[in-house]
């Protein structure tokens, strides 16, 4: 490919449109692999249904997996974490001008007393 | 083509028109509210467009000096000032110039879109006075050579930002994230101040320039530096002092979220000039190095794993603009690390700055979009909260197509070009310490997983029917967002000529002390 | 000792101001903190530029000799209308956040947090 893509990166390269063009062919083998597929669907009969066993499809508000749910179980077990992270941030101001102001002593005992 | 009076005043000219623009606004804008959205729209253009030929002109010809109040730039030193230059200078080499671009690609495109988003708002003739004063603090910083005008600039954004912050009283939530802003921002400022006294109390100079030539490292400069890194650092949202970043970042308006992006990046270019321009190899270069690489890694760490259990879209994109700093810093700082020695600088060290300077500009720009897509979702959704969204993308089209443009970008998703910067900082840092790349990515992968969050929660599942009379963001803030989508594509399809062509020379500019002292003072 | 009696006083005013900052829960406490260290480091810089037997930059009626540069001054200057504008910020969002909130204790102003 041309030299205005290619990314040279100290251990190799990096270049975007030739990974287009294997994106593209992977494309179009999917899609080649998917139209050899089942043509039977008949849209409006009861294969357009999403329960087979006939239940009622539940209310649009309902079938929607809401954020607050997602990744629970990466929450709960990351929970011991989480739980002395996240009390840091307090929204109360004086911590956060107490954690600048240790961080700046911080600084200056390790930059100006060790090195 | 470009007449050559405005080439030349043009390090002058981009900080005047903004300032002068923004007081104007306000007697303009008695007129009509289409004269004031044609005369701040204007405004902005003519000042990206002279930032953009400056920037440009920088790119080809090298760096430029300003020297206010004098005939030349070669006046810089007057002859009986004793050998100091004592004018406000503007020095402008190829990182400020990147910086620039940012700027200017930025600014524009906000306009558009904050232009229709704050339209059916109260009080607009202030804001966009305080807008172009964002810009024109942005647009010093980033380009003066003196540092009491950097210390000028910065407060001089530091209070538009806060003023805008609290724009939207909103019960007084965003007064109060701008309380903490402005608290912590000017007491960082002061601390920059003492460490500009602390300059001019050893060098009789304020001249960054002159200061580096005589830098002797002293336990005064070593006090200063820390005072500046630390001050620079926590405005730019570095872990453990990120936590006004959040808060800030979703009461902001969103177009000034996005704008307070490029505001942080410019502190974090104050914090690399300082290190590498002022200070250079006489610094410690292991030690700050170092503390830069942990404060980049915490931030990256800290802020995705607080960015996924969020449950507004604002703040947790805001905790993901934390992270992404920590890439910047991770990259630069271990380009600092190894600063001195020129083996391991040639093998990894530009290499790592490079994909810390590029992440920069690569996070402006999706970062920025991002934030103008949650500021499109709000004003037809009218709630940041993800857990009442849903199904947006039946329709809002546009928006979700430059949502997936934005999240694809900051997860380092291939072909944009949050994985161009990425991929650079990875093989670069592996050579350095392979755990730091690890953590990197891991990071990414993380990012990654909380978009995909995001991306399902605002716009995937069935139409909701509370949200059935939900349109298309309009046709403005569309083309503002669009406008950074093209950049986005455009450095992710071509990253080879954008490095070659902006980074590397800004990288080389940043190491390159002696070229920039001797740009003022000559011969170096 | 006595000559550097003013730089004593700007360690002093830094840290009677930051313990203001620190400890004091009245925002309008923590705001004085504030303007206590901007003239903590205005005395700073305003120190940094006095030269004994220096002769003040006006050239009305000035002797010939060598005159001191007034850049600590300028600097003074430029510190001490940011800070005006700086306090005037500040009040004005501890105003609003007081009618808003009714208070102005730092412990009660959170609800941004987490």
């Amino acid at each position: 490919m041309d030299a205005t893509s290619t990314l040279l990166t100290g251990a190799g390269y990096w270049n975007p449109l030739a990974w287009l063009l294997g994106l593209l062919a992977a494309i179009i083998i999917a899609w080649l692999i998917y139209s050899m597929g089942e043509k039977g669907y008949k849209p409006g009969t009861a294969q357009a249904e999403p329960f087979i066993s006939g239940n009622k499809e539940p209310e649009k508000g309902m079938v929607h997996v809401r954020a607050g749910n997602l990744y629970w179980g990466y929450l709960e077990a990351l929970r011991g974490y989480y739980d002395r992270l996240v009390p840091l941030h307090s929204g109360n101001l004086h911590d956060y001008i107490l954690w600048y102001l240790g961080i700046t002593a911080l600084f200056l005992v390790l930059v100006v007393i060790i090195s | 083509m470009i007449p050559a009076f405005i080439v030349e005043n043009s390090p002058a000219l981009m900080v005047i028109v903004p300032l002068v623009a923004a007081f104007l606004s306000p007697f303009i804008g008695r007129i009509s509210s289409m004269v004031r959205s044609i005369w701040v729209g204007g405004a902005m253009a003519v000042t990206s467009t002279i930032a953009l030929i400056l920037a440009l002109d920088v790119y080809s010809a090298g760096t430029r000096l300003y020297v206010f109040g004098a005939s030349a730039a070669s006046a810089a030193v007057p002859p009986d000032s004793g050998g100091i230059p004592i004018r406000i200078i503007f020095e402008i080499d190829q990182m400020s110039a990147l910086m620039l671009v940012i700027t200017a690609i930025s600014g524009f495109a906000i306009i558009l879109y904050s232009l229709s988003s704050e339209r059916s708002h109260t009080g607009l003739e202030s804001f966009y006075t305080l807008y172009l004063l964002m810009i024109t603090g942005i647009l010093g910083m980033v380009s003066t050579g003196d540092i009491f005008n950097f210390f000028v600039f910065l407060e001089i954004l530091s209070l538009a930002s806060a003023g805008l912050i609290a724009y939207r009283v909103d019960g007084g939530v965003a007064v109060e994230a701008a309380l903490k802003y402005f608290v912590l921002s000017t007491i960082g400022a002061l601390a920059i101040l003492v460490a500009i006294g602390i300059y001019y109390g050893q060098y009789n100079a304020l001249n960054m320039a002159m200061i580096a030539a005589r830098m002797q490292f002293s336990v005064l400069d070593q006090v200063a530096l820390v005072l500046i890194i630390a001050a620079l650092a926590m405005k730019c949202g570095a872990v453990p002092m990120h936590f006004w970043t959040p808060d800030a970042y979703s009461m902001a308006p969103s177009s000034i979220t996005a704008l307070l992006v490029v505001a942080s990046q410019a502190s974090l270019y104050g914090l690399f000039r300082t290190v590498f321009t002022l200070y250079n190899v006489t610094l410690n270069a292991a030690t700050v190095g170092w503390l830069i690489i942990i404060l980049g890694v915490l931030s990256m760490v800290v802020g995705v794993t607080m960015a996924i259990p969020q449950k507004n879209v604002k703040r947790l994109m805001a905790y993901h603009a934390v992270s992404q700093t920590g890439y910047m810093l991770l990259g630069v700082g271990v380009g600092l690390a190894v600063l001195g020695n020129q083996s391991l600088l040639d093998a990894f060290g530009y290499m790592a700055m490079e994909g810390g300077i590029f992440h920069i500009i690569n996070h402006a720009m999706y970062k920025g979009l991002l934030f103008l897509t949650a500021g499109a979702i709000f004003l037809r959704v009218g709630t940041y909260n993800l857990n009442r969204m849903g199904g947006l993308g039946h329709s809002m089209k546009w928006t979700m197509v430059f949502f997936v443009i934005g999240a694809l970008a900051i997860a380092g998703i291939p072909p944009f070009n949050g994985f161009a910067s990425k991929l650079m900082i990875y093989e670069s840092v592996f050579v350095f310490n392979p755990l730091l790349a690890v953590i990197a990515m891991v990071v990414s992968i993380l990012t990654l997983a909380s978009f995909v969050k995001v991306f399902h929660s605002i716009f995937m599942g069935p139409a909701l029917p509370e949200y059935s009379g939900v349109r298309e963001a309009p046709m403005p803030m569309l083309v503002g967002m669009g406008i950074l989508a093209v950049v986005v594509i455009l450095f992710g399809l071509f990253p080879g000529i954008v490095v070659e062509s902006l980074i590397t020379p800004a990288a080389h500019a940043l190491v390159d002390q002696g070229a920039y002292i001797g740009a003022v003072l000559g011969g170096a | 000792m006595f000559w550097n009696l003013p730089l004593v006083a700007v360690v002093a005013l830094v840290i009677i101001a930051l313990a203001i900052i620190v400890f004091k829960k009245n925002l309008i406490k923590v705001f004085l903190g504030i303007v206590i260290l901007e003239s903590a480091v205005n005395l700073f810089l305003i120190t940094l530029g006095y030269r004994e037997g220096g002769i003040a930059p006006i050239y009305t009626n000035a002797p010939p000799a060598s005159m001191v540069l007034p850049t600590p001054q300028a600097l003074t200057l430029t510190s001490i209308v940011i800070g005006v504008a700086t306090s005037a910020l500040l009040l004005s969002f501890a105003i609003i956040i007081w009618k808003k909130y009714g208070s102005i204790d730092i412990d009660r102003i959170r609800r941004l947090k987490e």
